[in-house]
């Protein structure tokens, strides 16, 4: 089960124009999920580099590694 | 000695009166060329009137989600020494106690590792050490965790790191263990303070008493505020002593001169919900009608205290963004004993949070899904009954109604035929 979440998630990601996104839209991947549960496989796959946190302060959100992480600040408030 | 860079805009601000940060990072910079160019930036963005600091990237050390701000400066061409100047979040102790030892050690560590400029504390409570490089993080992680017994605090769309007023520690007036509520919440929830899951910032704060030092009320998603549900206690001995000009009002804190309290003018007339009566000898409170407000308290603390039955009030949904949408919390759980092992608590946190996630649009706080879903879908997903202490203003925020399927005999109504009777 936890494999196939796994697998519609990073395609739900190769499939969006974003490069980076949101707890919410990547649960859209596994909508059959349970919030919580999304929230183990998500922090799974980041401790395996499969995908990676990004961060502004504020607000955290989901990238593919390789994809150049530094942007510029969008939302500068802490 | 003479810093690398000009900084006429800068220099401004140390005119006047009060202390600046130039100077303070000027002092820095004699022997940090870190806090050196860090200045050059800084004017640099005056210059231009934007910012030169990119983020992302790192967000924590390994297997954290949170707790440090990546910062890299767009300029690392001008300013080589802030190419990182990643801010590290440490989870402050609880009300803020500190051995000077730990503050030292603290100090050391991030003048060896860090830029050596600091801010205590951020607006959350956590001690922010500001500007360090990639290299550095995990072995001031390990310092911090193995040899002060300290760990990283919250940020991004984390739990934050839980604060609290000095509570029963050294307030007379504290009604719960802020310090033990707040050990307990960063505990248990580890997992959310670490690792992100929520829509957005996520706050607990802890004040021991309505007086509310943290200022729960208008900061905390979630505000637990000390209170009591018995009565006042009064020692009328101590009240005729203020009248009679024997003890200092207010504690000292708006004069240590010895003078006659006038109580009708100072206490009575100023409760705000009119439930004193002064004879000249005795002094009366129809704890009924109080709404604990503190201030009689507060003017004379010899002479009445907070009940004994004490426990906390649970409000919700506060925010105070820097730029627009501030909110105050409001009362959802009017009284809970909040008493170890916190059982009732957690449940209701469990419960909030579930909805939350659910329901909450990206970077919308709590308070903001409330407003947009109203309290009374909050109240049906924390199982909470409706209640008249959390309405606000009569008419105002009704958001208490009826359901034909809960009142006894219940009722039918037929919108049709109704409109037909009052046309719209
Ligand atoms: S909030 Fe109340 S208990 Fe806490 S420090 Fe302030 S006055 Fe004391
Ligand atoms: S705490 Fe406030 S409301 Fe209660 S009796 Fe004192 S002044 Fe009145």
């Amino acid at each position: 089960m936890s494999q196939e979440a796994k697998e519609k998630i990073l395609e739900y990601m190769k499939s969006q124009k974003k490069t980076k996104l949101y707890f919410n839209d990547l649960c859209k991947a596994v909508p059959d999920l349970k919030m919580r549960e999304a929230k183990k496989i998500i922090n799974q796959m980041v401790e395996e580099g499969t995908i990676k946190y990004w961060s502004s302060g504020s607000t955290t959100m989901y990238m593919l590694p390789g994809v150049d992480d530094v942007g510029k600040e969008e939302d500068s408030m802490k | 000695m003479a810093l690398k860079h000009k900084t006429p805009m800068l220099d401004e601000l140390e005119k006047g009166p009060w202390p600046s940060f130039v100077t303070d990072i000027k002092r820095v910079a004699e022997r940090k060329p870190m806090a050196e160019d860090l200045l050059g930036l800084l004017e640099m963005s005056y210059e231009h009137k934007e910012g030169h600091w990119k983020h992302g990237g790192i967000v924590g050390v390994f297997g954290y989600g949170g707790g440090v701000i990546g910062r890299y400066c767009d300029r690392p061409d001008l300013f080589p020494n802030v190419a990182h100047f990643h801010t590290m979040r440490v989870n402050q102790p609880a009300s803020k106690f500190y051995t000077t030892e730990v503050l030292r050690k603290l100090c050391d560590i991030w003048e060896e590792k860090g830029s050596g400029l600091t801010n205590m504390h951020g607006s959350t409570g956590d001690i922010i050490l500001l500007g360090t490089t990639t290299d550095q993080l995990e072995p001031i992680f390990y310092e911090l965790t193995h040899d002060l017994g300290m760990d990283l605090g919250g940020s991004g769309s984390n739990m934050r790191t839980p604060s609290c007023c000095v509570g029963k520690a050294r307030c007379e007036w504290s009604c719960i263990d802020t310090q033990d509520i707040t050990y307990d919440i960063t505990m248990r929830y580890q997992d959310e303070l670490h690792r992100p899951m929520f829509p957005y910032k996520f706050k607990f704060k802890t004040s021991g008493c309505p007086n509310d030092c943290v200022a729960a009320i208008a900061r905390a998603d979630c505000s637990i505020i000390g209170t009591w549900r018995d009565k006042i206690r009064i020692d009328q001995e101590a009240v005729r002593a203020y009248v009679g000009g024997e003890l200092v009002p207010n504690g000292g804190a708006h004069g240590t001169e010895k003078r006659a309290l006038d109580i009708q003018k100072e206490v009575i007339d100023l409760c705000p919900t009119k439930c004193m009566e002064w004879d000249g000898k005795n002094l009366k409170i129809w704890d009924e009608d109080c709404t604990r407000c503190m201030h009689c308290i507060n003017v004379m603390p010899r002479a009445l205290r907070p009940g004994l039955d004490t426990g906390a009030t649970i409000l919700v949904g506060a925010k105070a963004p820097i730029l627009e949408g501030a909110q105050l919390g409001s009362v959802v759980i009017p009284f809970i004993k909040m008493e170890p092992p916190y059982e009732e608590f957690h449940e209701f946190v469990e419960k909030m949070w579930d909805w939350w996630m659910e329901e909450g649009k990206n970077r919308e706080r709590l308070g903001e899904t409330i407003q947009r879903l109203g309290m009374k879908a909050f109240l049906e997903a924390t199982e909470l009954q409706p209640d008249p202490r959390m309405v606000n203003t009569p008419r105002y925020n009704p958001y208490i109604f009826y359901d034909p399927a809960e009142v006894p005999g219940g009722w039918s109504h037929d919108p049709k035929a109704y409109r037909e009777r009052h046309h719209a």
